[in-house]
């Protein structure tokens, strides 16, 4: 097995968006974000983290960077330098907040 | 990026305002103030380093907690801590910083945490004591912050003020129970809040007129009452608690003043703060030697995870390097 | 806080204790279970295994609460803390089954002493009194020896506790019912952990062999047939070391074929065989790791024999 030195891999872990589930019936909602290096990864952590490992609700991992998101207060964007260029992390785009008691 | 035209710029600028003035929160992607965006950045960051530095003054209890029920809560406690990090760094990093810069701001001591943290824990009634008067003070400073005009740190606050407020229990309940006990743990207890007191007073920050950012945080919606303000809360709810706990504050100012309808207290030692924030304080030093060993310790387990990954992203690469 | 009710009040639960290890209360771990020993069984007997059980997942505990504030990531400190609680709950439980079927297993203390049967096991035995066995009780030099012993203890430990689900002591099996789910969580985490680290960088790779190295010399105890075990086993009350230990190998294997790690050499024959190895863990005799690991542990509850906390 041929291994790489640790020199051309960053140590850095890329944030994940979490979304929990709680009961059955509900919409899954964004609750927050966890770094971890894959996809099982960010599973584990979100379960620990999010849901201290209550059985029984879903959770859905998403890496941060595979959102793409718009703004309702956005204006011609095709021709307005885009917001979003500036952040490194489309994250917490607002889920639910207007729904009460979701 | 374009440049942006003046007037484009003004319309942005008015557009905030009006969300702000109507109580409408702000979020990652809508246009902000570059001062908001760093005021933001430098209390999230600050506060998230603080929950992380915070593990280590009752942490030290760990390995010795009395019982195991103690030891239990008190794990679930530090851990919650770690958790309320981890929400709050990802608050921060919908600002377009990362957790890991934040981290090394931390170690290089460009960015601060609450002073608080650098007194020691020196006797297993600290643990109560930074659940009742600590806690609760960050809970007086915290609940407010539910409402911050920023959706991100808002909705984290929210979070970490539902789990605080059981730690602020449970920190009380153990007093309570040590009071119950014998002369020695009841000594104890006493001994602790007399350490305690005075520099959970000082954690709402130096008086109103000493502090320069508060009024342009006030106006942004990123702060909601000023210091004095909730310094004045938090007397107002500990003397009574301190009566039922059956221990003496203290202060010998503190007394009921009928025509305020609040509490009078004596004057904290604000030079004993700005030592302490200074980095003069009993524990500065080990705080970040320890947070700061961990980093580089981890550095090796995080790159193996990380390389491990690409390798399962990427095998066919691998297997042509090999 | 009626400022907080919004999305978030289903998914954070404030006001149930669930989430808290054990409740907020003060309640006996096993209060209103019918705590009696089935006939058939002897009481000193079942208590003795259960001292054993708890032993081992309390020196367990504690050695992973040592790496609070030392994790690699945030996110390893929750997953840390998590399998620590899990395993001190388990403890809890397992010292009051003892307590129950043999209040002569508890130390005694000085008249008046408020302090609980559990807290009396844990906080005033002596190192020679516990029966752990030496696995857990090896100190952690890094990430890499912490989770090659997780997962060897956790493998064992899961195959110990699903053949105790079968007890005649139906305390026991109930105990074991519900660590089984708690366990087989600690085993994954610490069996993905190993892969990802042998299989990461060439330095991570190599403190994974080393830690391996390290650690299978110990394996060689799990599987050795010892009084306490066997006392029980003909009532139907314990497992038997030896057909634990045959599953637990079968795991081990797996996990370190799925890592790429060639079969370490001494690794350990687990037949029971190794009657020759001279007395361990489950005979009261202990690495030389124990004693402060204890000391620590025990100091402030010791000191206060009649406080409250």
């Amino acid at each position: 097995m041929s291994l790489e030195t640790a020199g051309d891999v960053k140590a850095e872990w890329p944030p994940y968006e979490v979304f929990v589930r709680s009961k059955r019936g509900l919409n899954h909602v964004h609750v927050g974000s966890i770094h971890a290096a894959d996809d099982e990864m960010a599973l584990r952590h979100a379960r620990d983290v999010y849901t201290r490992r209550n059985e029984g609700v879903s959770i859905w991992v998403v890496p941060s960077a595979s959102i793409t998101a718009s703004s309702p207060d956005e204006k011609d964007s095709f021709f307005e330098p885009s917001g979003d260029k500036i952040y490194r992390h489309p994250t917490f785009y607002d889920v639910a907040e207007d729904v009460p008691h979701m | 990026m374009t440049v942006q035209t003046e007037q484009t710029k003004q319309t942005e600028q008015q557009h905030f305002e009006r969300t702000i003035g109507h109580e409408q929160r702000i979020e990652p992607r809508d246009w902000m103030p570059d001062g908001y965006r760093r005021t933001l950045v430098r209390q999230i960051a600050q506060h998230a380093h603080s929950e992380i530095i915070g593990m280590q003054p009752e942490g030290t209890w760990l390995a010795s907690a009395p019982s195991l029920r103690r030891k239990a809560i008190l794990v679930a406690k530090v851990q919650d801590e770690a958790g309320h990090g981890i929400y709050l760094y990802s608050a921060a990093e919908t600002l377009g910083v990362d957790r890991q810069d934040l981290t090394e701001q931390l170690i290089d001591r460009r960015q601060k945490y609450s002073s608080i943290f650098n007194y020691p824990t020196l006797s297993y009634a600290d643990v109560g004591t930074i659940g009742w008067l600590v806690d609760g003070a960050a809970i007086c400073n915290q609940v407010p912050l539910c409402r911050s005009s920023y959706g991100p740190y808002a909705r984290a606050m929210i979070r970490v003020c539902k789990e605080e407020s059981f730690h602020q229990r449970q920190g009380f309940e153990l007093l309570m129970t040590m009071m119950t006990g014998t002369d020695e743990q009841r000594a104890m207890v006493q001994e602790s809040v007399d350490r305690w007191w005075w520099p959970s007073l000082m954690m709402f920050g130096p008086p109103d007129d000493a502090s320069p950012n508060s009024a342009q945080s006030m106006a942004w919606g990123i702060k909601r009452h000023s210091n004095d303000e909730l310094r004045q809360r938090f007397v107002d709810m500990s003397v009574p608690q301190a009566e039922v706990l059956g221990v003496t504050l203290p202060d010998p100012e503190l007394a009921w003043n009928e025509e305020r309808g609040h509490y009078d207290f004596g004057e904290p030692d604000w030079d004993e703060l700005s030592r302490v924030i200074r980095g003069e304080g009993a524990c500065n030093d080990e705080r970040v030697a320890r947070r700061t060993q961990a980093h580089e310790d981890g550095e090796w387990v995080r790159a193996a995870a990380a390389a491990y990954a690409q390798k399962q992203a990427h095998p066919v690469v691998e297997e042509r390097t090999a | 806080m009626t400022d907080h009710e919004n999305a978030y009040s289903g998914l954070v639960e404030a006001d149930s204790d669930a989430r808290w290890a054990f409740g907020t209360g003060f309640d006996d771990p096993l209060a209103g279970i019918d705590a009696s020993v089935p006939p058939g069984i002897d009481g000193g007997r079942l208590a003795a295994y259960c001292l054993v059980l708890g032993d081992d997942s309390l020196v367990m505990a504690q050695r992973l609460i040592q790496w609070c504030t030392r994790a690699p990531e945030l996110e390893e400190e929750v997953a840390l803390a998590n399998v620590a609680l899990d395993l001190l709950g388990q403890t809890r439980l397992l010292y009051a089954r003892a307590a129950a079927a043999d209040p002569s297993s508890v130390p005694a203390l000085p008249d008046g002493s408020p302090v609980p049967a559990e807290d009396r096991l844990a906080f005033f035995r002596d190192p020679a009194e516990f029966r752990c066995v030496h696995l857990v009780e090896l100190p952690d030099t890094d990430f890499a020896t912490a989770i090659v012993r997780l997962f060897a203890f956790a493998a064992w430990r899961l195959a110990l506790l699903e053949a105790l689900e079968g007890s005649v002591d139906p305390v026991l099996a109930a105990v074991a019912a519900k660590a089984v789910k708690e366990v087989h969580y600690h085993r994954d985490y610490a069996a993905r952990w190993l892969v990802t680290l042998a299989g990461g960088t060439d330095e991570s790779r190599r403190r994974t062999l080393d830690a391996i190295a390290s650690t299978w010399p110990y394996l060689d105890e799990l599987g050795r047939a010892d009084d306490v075990s066997s006392a029980l086993l003909p009532s139907g009350g314990s497992a038997d070391p030896r057909a634990v230990w045959s599953s637990t190998r079968a795991v081990l294997d797996q996990v370190l074929a799925a890592a790429g790690v060639p079969e370490p050499k001494g690794a350990p024959a687990g037949n029971g065989d190794s009657a020759g190895a001279g007395p361990g863990g489950r005979d009261g005799r202990h690495t030389e790791w124990l004693e402060p690991l204890l000391a620590e542990m025990q100091e402030l509850a010791r000191a206060h024999p009649a406080g409250r906390w």
